[in-house]
């Protein structure tokens, strides 16, 4: 038994070391450090024996010396043949002994010889190394090692899972190497063992899981594993494409939030106060602009910004509407068409204005860090945060527009002013007031859309002319003077879109919305949900 | 004589076709008979400009006649204008035959560079000039008579046509960028080579295409004027001031708005198809919306529902902007913008107003107003 005598000798020469060195009471090698030696041994058997005691040790410094080993950071200082590890080249090499991880000086490349390792041993340490994840404190570095595990379930045994399974707290976890166990089992020669691992997989929606289903159903000979495979494919994928329906009404949500932003400041300019304004994409773009200098203004603060873009857009494109409404707008009420061409010379001067201004390049507006990213819901599902979160705002916006028009002082005289305009001045309604004011609250509206657009699209000088149809085409479709009729046609709208996408295209989805509402409006001038009584007229 | 009753009390109209006359007798004989280093002579690039100029001046008539005797604002009539062009535009990809950069001499080379193995069949018959003539009349006319007659028969007018005609344009652009349409995608048709056999480089040719556009202006014109002047022009002037009372008066209001509609649907058309070889290309830029509402503007300015004021504020909006995108290509869109809030604000009856409010102070002036 050579390999035995060789292991006491190094024992045995390890003790009389220590004892050497000091006449303090000798502490007893723990196995880690009295295994460590052997790693340095020439022969791959006993490095490999030297592996397995390690591994059995479960000692904390395991990880770090297995992960330098596999890495090839391990060394043996020639000069007294101890292990070290050593990083960085040349004159960056460092290197520090093992175990202590005291810094060695004065080393160079010449003096240290690498602990070899051939494939057997790779493959040790890697399985210890997941296991050593799998047993981890931390239950996330546990659902990492076993979520990588879904790829490979062959990279641990049965037993391993078994046995963690036995022990797991965390729910995910066990979930997980539950599934991974399923997994490998699907793989038994036993046709009873694949039988019973189909159940547990039968919730998962793991692409990997599916993966394994369509390739057991390929391989597969015995005739109830097949029927019961192909049920429990059939049911996930029942569920990913229900997930899949899910999304796409999520991203025709998002995108219906977007066309009611876009709307709703329009529904009270074209809607109440029955004023074509085609500078209304302006108007947006403007917000959209604000928010880009904003940003500029306070680079290192994105979120902030964004929060103070909000004011100050409705405030800079309320302005700007107001001075539309007082300098041409006013002027030309009663003449509808005289109006859309005039605020239409007006959508080009100020796209020109922002050309010469900022350039006519289109200029990067930042998210802020809580708003990139996605929400994973689950495996095949996850909603994008900014869109979500222009979705909330857009219902935000929706729900102080409407109280702003149905409870405030302002808001009953817009509706007294537009349902009546002389009975509102016999009452005492300062009518040309109110117009300015509601003109700008739509422009304001607008602005504040703008914002929210900076954070879907690119903010250049065509961001609004992209959307003064599509907005033009809400409002009407909903019902002109119907703040509701824009919410339900916007989110309708965008729904719409996003279902026909798939076996359209999204340019033809586009036209067939388009087409659908010159025939709608055809059928139903009046819009979806049409003013009744006298205000209608 | 017809001529002389159209014309009559028509002065604008009378100076409009004189110097059409003129000029297209003058234009010819400056551009080929005199030397190219003469200062009298014509390039004829700028020869081309003019024609260019009378296809817009064309198409702003056609605007003026709904625009202005029925009060339909149509802020789609480029659709027409474009869709006329590729009717034209398909019939020169014929001829290009196999001097494509493909060689193909069955497919247009960007059909070739999509693999495509075969003529659509809404190619077919294009190779014949008269069936492409054809079609350059019936497409948008077609296209018009079926959207106006879902649109007037259900009684949209006003703000919402306008709105709808805009989303039509737009909805037509998208559809002809999309390459699988079959009409060049972004890049349209172009590198045209003849037009029944002349060479379209040749300084004859464009002339000739000069010829052709000034006269189709004219008689377009005097075929709007006879449409004005016609019982039918009556009605729609009717339609225009009071439609609910023309309605009961017991007129068919929703046919005389289709007829009218669509006939200044196949002008627009016409307009575009002789634009084409002229200037060279037809892509979905012509169905861009700013296009249809700039053309409401050449009319705003010249003056509603004269005709005449229409081709005048063609000819001048589009010098204004090759002059402007030539010297002060930033300063455009401001002026552009500034022509609509102005002519809007301060000049409702565009040129021609102008031109008549000046013809009161003049004593003949005056006695016209007053026989009127």
């Amino acid at each position: 038994m050579p390999l035995l005598s060789r292991l006491l000798l190094v024992l045995l020469l390890g003790c009389a070391l220590t004892m050497a060195r000091a006449d303090e009471p000798v502490p007893v090698p723990s196995p880690f450090e009295a295994a460590l030696p052997l790693l340095l041994d020439s022969k791959f058997p006993v490095k490999e024996q030297a592996i397995e005691q390690l591994a059995q040790t479960g000692d904390p410094r395991l990880e770090e010396l297995f992960r330098a080993l596999l890495a090839g950071d391990l060394y043996q200082l020639k000069s007294n043949a101890s292990l070290v590890m050593a990083t960085g080249q040349d004159a960056d090499l460092s290197v520090m002994a093992v175990p202590g991880g005291e810094p060695i000086a004065g080393i160079s490349a010449a003096d240290l010889k690498k602990i070899t390792l051939n494939n057997r041993m790779r493959g040790q340490l890697k399985a210890a190394l997941a296991r050593l994840d799998l047993s981890h404190a931390d239950p996330g570095r546990r659902l990492a090692a076993v979520t990588s595990l879904l790829n490979d379930p062959g990279g641990a045994s049965r037993e391993v899972l078994t046995e963690r399974l036995g022990q797991e707290t965390d729910a995910k976890v066990r979930e997980t190497t539950a599934l991974v166990r399923a997994l490998l089992d699907l793989q038994s020669p036993d046709p009873r063992a694949r039988l019973a691992a189909l159940p547990p997989l039968r919730d998962s929606l793991h692409p990997q899981v599916r993966a394994a289903l369509t390739q057991l159903l390929e391989r597969e000979s015995d005739g109830q594993v097949k029927a019961a495979a192909s049920r429990v494919l059939r049911h996930i994928e029942g569920r990913v494409h229900w997930y899949g329906q899910i999304e796409t009404l999520f991203f025709g949500l998002s995108l219906g939030s977007v066309l009611v932003l876009a709307a709703i400041g329009l529904a009270i300019t074209f809607g109440v106060m029955g004023v074509i304004n085609m500078a209304h994409g302006e108007l947006m773009m403007l917000g959209a602009y604000t928010t880009y200098v904003m940003q500029q203004l306070l680079p290192d603060h994105i979120g902030l910004s964004l929060f103070l873009a909000i004011p100050a857009a409705f405030v800079i494109a309320g302005l700007v509407g107001i001075l539309i409404e007082r300098g041409v707008i006013r002027f030309l009420y009663g003449r509808p068409l005289e109006t859309l061409l005039a605020t239409f010379g007006i959508s080009l001067i100020l796209q020109q204005l922002v050309r010469s201004i900022f350039s006519p390049l289109n200029r990067a507006v930042e998210t802020p860090a809580w708003m990139a990213g996605s929400w994973q819901v689950n495996e095949v599902l996850s909603l994008t945060l900014n869109r979500l979160v222009i979705l909330g705002f857009c219902l935000l916006v929706f729900a102080l527009l409407y109280l702003i028009l149905n409870r405030t002082r302002l808001g009953l005289q817009v509706r007294a002013v537009s349902q009546n305009r002389a009975m509102a001045r016999a009452m005492g309604v300062r009518s040309q007031w109110v117009d300015a004011m509601t003109f700008g609250l739509g422009a304001g509206i607008a602005g504040v859309a703008g914002v929210a657009l900076s954070q879907l699209t690119n903010v250049g000088p065509n961001l609004g002319q992209s959307y003064i149809i599509d907005s033009f085409m809400v409002v009407v479709f909903g019902g002109v003077g119907n703040l509701w009729g824009t919410l339900v046609a916007g989110l309708g709208l965008g729904v719409a879109n996003k279902l026909l996408e798939p076996w359209a295209g999204a340019v033809l989805a586009k036209i067939l919305v388009l087409v659908f509402i010159i025939l709608f409006i055809q059928k139903r001038p009046k819009g979806l949900f049409p003013q009744k009584g006298r205000a209608a007229t | 004589m017809i001529l002389t009753r159209l014309l009559r009390d028509d002065r604008g109209g009378q100076i409009l076709l004189g110097s059409l006359l003129v000029l297209a007798l003058l234009a010819p004989v400056l551009n080929l008979a005199l030397p190219p280093d003469h200062p009298l002579h014509l390039s004829t690039y700028t020869l081309t400009l003019l024609g260019k100029y009378l296809c817009y001046a064309l198409l702003a008539v056609a605007v003026d006649l709904v625009w202005g005797y029925l009060g339909i604002l149509s802020l789609g009539h480029g659709a027409f204008f474009a869709l006329g062009g590729y009717a034209m535009g398909m019939y020169l990809m014929r001829q290009i035959g196999d001097r494509g950069v493909y060689g193909n001499p069955e497919l247009p080379d960007f059909m070739v560079f999509l693999n495509w193995s075969e003529l659509p069949w809404y190619w077919w018959g294009f190779d014949h000039f008269g069936f492409a003539l054809l079609m350059v009349g019936l497409i948008p006319g077609l296209l018009a008579f079926v959207f106006g007659w879902f649109a007037f028969r259900s009684r949209v007018t006003g703000v919402y046509l306008s709105i709808i005609t805009q989303a039509l344009t737009y909805a037509l652009m998208l559809a002809f960028f999309r390459n699988e349409m079959g009409f060049g995608g972004n890049n349209g048709l172009t590198d045209f080579k003849d037009l029944l056999g002349f060479d379209l480089q040749a300084d004859s040719t464009r002339v000739a295409l000069f010829l052709a556009s000034a006269l189709a202006l004219a008689l377009g014109y005097l075929a709007c004027r006879a449409l004005v002047l016609s019982k039918l022009g009556r009605v729609a002037m009717a339609i225009r001031d009071a439609e609910e009372r023309t309605r009961f008066t017991g007129y068919r209001v929703d046919r005389v708005m289709l007829w009218l509609f669509t006939f200044s649907a196949v002008l627009a058309g016409i307009a575009g198809a002789l634009y084409v070889p002229q200037v060279g290309i037809i892509n979905p830029g012509e169905f861009s919306p700013l296009f249809s509402i700039e053309i409401v503007i050449w009319v705003a300015v010249g003056g509603r529902a004269t005709l005449y004021g229409a081709v005048a504020g063609a000819l001048l909006v589009n010098y204004a902007k090759t002059w402007f995108t030539g010297a002060l290509p930033e300063v455009w869109l401001y002026a552009l913008g500034a022509l609509f809030v102005v002519v809007t604000l301060f000049l409702p009856q565009g040129i021609a107003g102008l031109g008549r409010g000046l013809g009161t102070w003049t004593r003949r002036g005056r006695r016209e107003e007053a026989r009127s």
